[in-house]
């Protein structure tokens, strides 16, 4: 019992980072029905805008302002900036092939992700950084499950993250505008809403959410690569579709499950057949429920 | 003025442009070492001097002028000086069947890259590799361009079978660790290779009903996530299957893909592919893009047809994986990675959708570029990317889209208009 709670704990961990991530692409999907397959690269540099951040915060601050606040000032800096990361990428690579199919888009995409991890070791070359922890981790030990306050704030940060968004959606008048665009994109450009400002919007709600999830993932992983967005970002996009069209929830939930299916592989297989599992599980589950969990029906229309 | 050389060469026809490509790499094959001791160059530039001009940027004026006198002269020169002579060949070979006429185009073709590739390993494989690019990117233009999806799994189907016909070459024809020793007498092997290759595409078509079963009874992009989901079960399964090497793969394959073994398949898969997108099945995979229901309601089955593609892009890539084992004669997993689907993918879009020209265009005009800029390491990274982003954007159906491959028209001799409508 202990052992599973204790698996529980880090699957909430590493499902936090994939829910995190796959709003990103869901929001994408949902509002303009295009692929943004430079999300996971967009997590990459928004983690190392973090960690820059971060770097100067602390050098400059450290001595007379506590971590936790340090660590808000990061998050709301790095949201901040990485958030014109998305609008660049909607400008440069998908603004231009809004007319065009829709699978030209994600090339695009694919290839502004390429640009994105190479400039990254060109500008800044092979050394690997390392993020430094904003809060002094603590481990707490709860009858026999040990876990640490970087694992709870992880945890805590994301939900509040993905309530605040989900509120955002619903309540105000952009989401409005947002969902709107999800139903229909030929006609709510005629009601006054652009979409010119709601592709880039969209692109940079998932940026900035993703920028977050780079910090969280920085507390908890340290080492920074070029190519960490490669892995995490598939696996989030894959979490995305799996939650069905546009929906916040669905790729909240489906980013947990995937985290959860990831960390309990192992108690019962080796550590190898994580990956083989998890794909085939979801394989499975998109057979049985193509539209995912949430999805709206597609128009049979649509096309790549 | 640019016009007018264009005109000028206008009159030349395929077989001229053949005799000159045949004139230079005949040039360079004798005098090519000569010519570059003369210009300062160390030794004959690879591919066409890219190389070295990117080396070494004083050595540009030399590996241009080596260029010039090699290639562009005398193709240009012998094309259209012998340009009458070649009309009437061509106007001869035109009253042959076309499949005859074909090959003999083929033919030459192989001729002047046998001789072009023969002066090192490195245009061998270079010219290997380019080829099952093609084989690679033509079938995924099936999936991708014919037919409107958008699929991710073709470098799995790649690794299914570089692997099920590794695994075939290893058992029955040669002595290695991993199988002991050889079942067949291996002075069969080069002559099986084939049907070794067709088994490895067979069971990469098996394969993509793991893919195509799911995600055909609804139109969407599932195929999209469940082609990728099938790219890393591929490749997780490969590395947790300790009977075929694992993650540490697999090597020392018989040396069967030799250059007219792989160009013998590329032609083969390009004609049957053209011959599929041009039969009544390959038009009925249009109709189902452009609009299923009408599809369905003009008696095609598009269910049958779009998974019958879809296993016959697969197929094709299995060759193709099979090929690629047996050219590098090592494979292992993570080969057949995001990688490998980001150069794929780009090679489509970047010929272009729905045509086999565009595809061959791509394939040929990536995996050179990928070569040429090699020397500048990571940047080069930086310019493919940026050259499909500008495609993307300017052509975002990709360069030659929608064209279909003309042979007939292609191989014509150019001394008359062509007449037009009827005959």
């Amino acid at each position: 019992m202990d052992y599973f709670l204790q698996n529980l704990i880090n699957a909430l961990q590493w499902g936090s980072f994939y829910a995190v991530i796959s709003i990103g692409y869901s929001m994408v999907y949902g509002v303009l029905m295009l692929f943004n397959f430079a999300h996971g690269d967009i997590f990459m540099v928004g983690t190392y805008i973090g960690f820059g951040i971060a770097t100067l915060l602390l050098a400059l601050f450290s001595a007379f302002i506590p971590g936790w606040m340090i660590f808000i000032l990061v998050v709301i800096i790095t949201m901040f900036l990485a958030s014109f990361i998305g609008v660049f990428v909607e400008v440069v690579g998908y603004r231009p092939l809004r007319g065009a199919p829709r699978a030209s888009a994600a090339i695009t995409g694919l290839m502004i992700g390429i640009i994105f991890e190479t400039g990254n070791l060109i500008i800044l070359g092979a050394q690997r950084f390392s993020f430094p922890p904003l809060i002094k981790s603590v481990s707490y030990n709860v009858g026999g499950v040990y876990f640490t306050n970087v694992k709870v704030l992880i945890i805590v940060v994301s939900l509040i993250l993905m309530l605040a968004l989900h509120t955002f959606i619903k309540k105000s008048k952009w989401g409005m505008a947002m969902r709107a665009m999800s139903y229909d994109f030929m006609a709510v450009p005629l009601m006054g809403v652009s979409i010119n400002v709601i592709a880039p919007l969209t692109f940079a709600i998932g940026a900035g959410l993703a920028s977050v999830a780079g910090i969280l993932y920085g507390q908890a992983y340290p080492v920074l690569d070029p190519y960490m967005g490669i892995q995490l970002g598939w696996k989030a996009f894959v979490a995305a579709i799996l939650g069905g069209r546009g929906s916040i929830m669905g790729a909240a939930l489906a980013g947990y499950l995937l985290g959860f299916i990831e960390m309990f592989v192992p108690m019962v297989f080796p550590s190898t057949f994580r990956d083989l599992i998890a794909y085939s599980i979801i394989l499975v589950i998109l057979t049985f429920r193509p539209r995912g969990f949430f999805g709206m029906t597609h128009s049979t229309q649509l096309r790549l | 003025m640019i016009k007018k050389f264009f005109r000028i060469l206008s009159v030349v026809p395929l077989a001229g442009w053949l005799l000159g490509g045949f004139t230079a790499v005949l040039i360079e094959y004798y005098l090519g070492d000569l010519i570059s001791y003369y210009l300062y160059l160390p030794k004959v530039p690879v591919l066409f001097g890219t190389l070295i001009m990117l080396k070494e940027p004083l050595l540009i004026p030399s590996a241009l002028a080596y260029n010039l006198i090699v290639f562009i002269l005398p193709i240009l020169l012998v094309g259209r000086l012998l340009a009458p002579v070649m009309n009437s060949l061509a106007a001869m070979l035109e009253k042959m069947p076309i499949w005859l006429a074909t090959i003999i185009y083929l033919a030459a073709f192989y001729g002047i890259l046998h001789m072009w590739a023969g002066i090192n390993d490195y245009r061998v494989l270079v010219v290997k590799l380019t080829m099952i690019a093609i084989i690679l990117t033509v079938s995924l233009n099936i999936i991708n361009g014919y037919m409107g999806e958008f699929s991710c799994s073709h470098p799995g189907f790649m690794a299914v079978g570089a692997y099920a016909s590794s695994t075939l070459t290893l058992l029955l024809f040669a002595n290695d660790k991993m199988f002991g020793e050889a079942l067949l007498n291996p002075a069969l092997g080069p002559w099986l290779f084939p049907v070794v290759l067709f088994i490895g595409g067979l069971v990469a078509a098996l394969s993509s009903l793991i893919v195509a079963i799911p995600s055909f009874r609804t139109r969407g992009d599932y195929l999209a996530i469940i082609s990728l989901a099938f790219l890393f079960i591929v490749k997780s399964a490969i590395e947790n299957l300790e009977i075929i090497g694992g993650p540490r793969g697999m090597s020392s394959q018989p040396n069967y893909a030799t250059l007219p073994v792989v160009f013998i398949w590329m032609s083969l898969c390009i004609w049957i592919i053209h011959n599929f997108t041009t039969s009544v099945m390959g038009k009925a995979l249009n109709a189902v893009r452009d609009n299923e229901a009408a599809a369905n309601s003009m008696t095609v089955n598009t269910r049958k047809t779009k998974m019958t593609a879809f296993m016959f892009g697969a197929f094709w890539a299995g060759v193709a994986g099979g090929l690629f084992a047996h050219v590098l004669r090592y494979v292992n997993p993570s080969t057949f990675g995001l990688q490998k689907l980001a150069e794929i993918l780009a090679m489509v879009y970047f010929g272009g959708l729905n045509s086999i020209y565009g595809s061959i265009v791509g394939a040929v005009s990536i995996s050179v570029l990928g070569e040429a800029l090699r020397p500048l390491q990571l940047f080069k990274w930086i310019i493919i990317p940026l050259i499909l982003i500008l495609v993307m954007i300017f052509r975002p159906n990709g360069l030659i889209s929608f064209t279909e491959l003309n042979v007939k028209e292609v191989m014509r001799p150019r001394n008359k208009e062509r007449s037009e409508g009827g005959e």
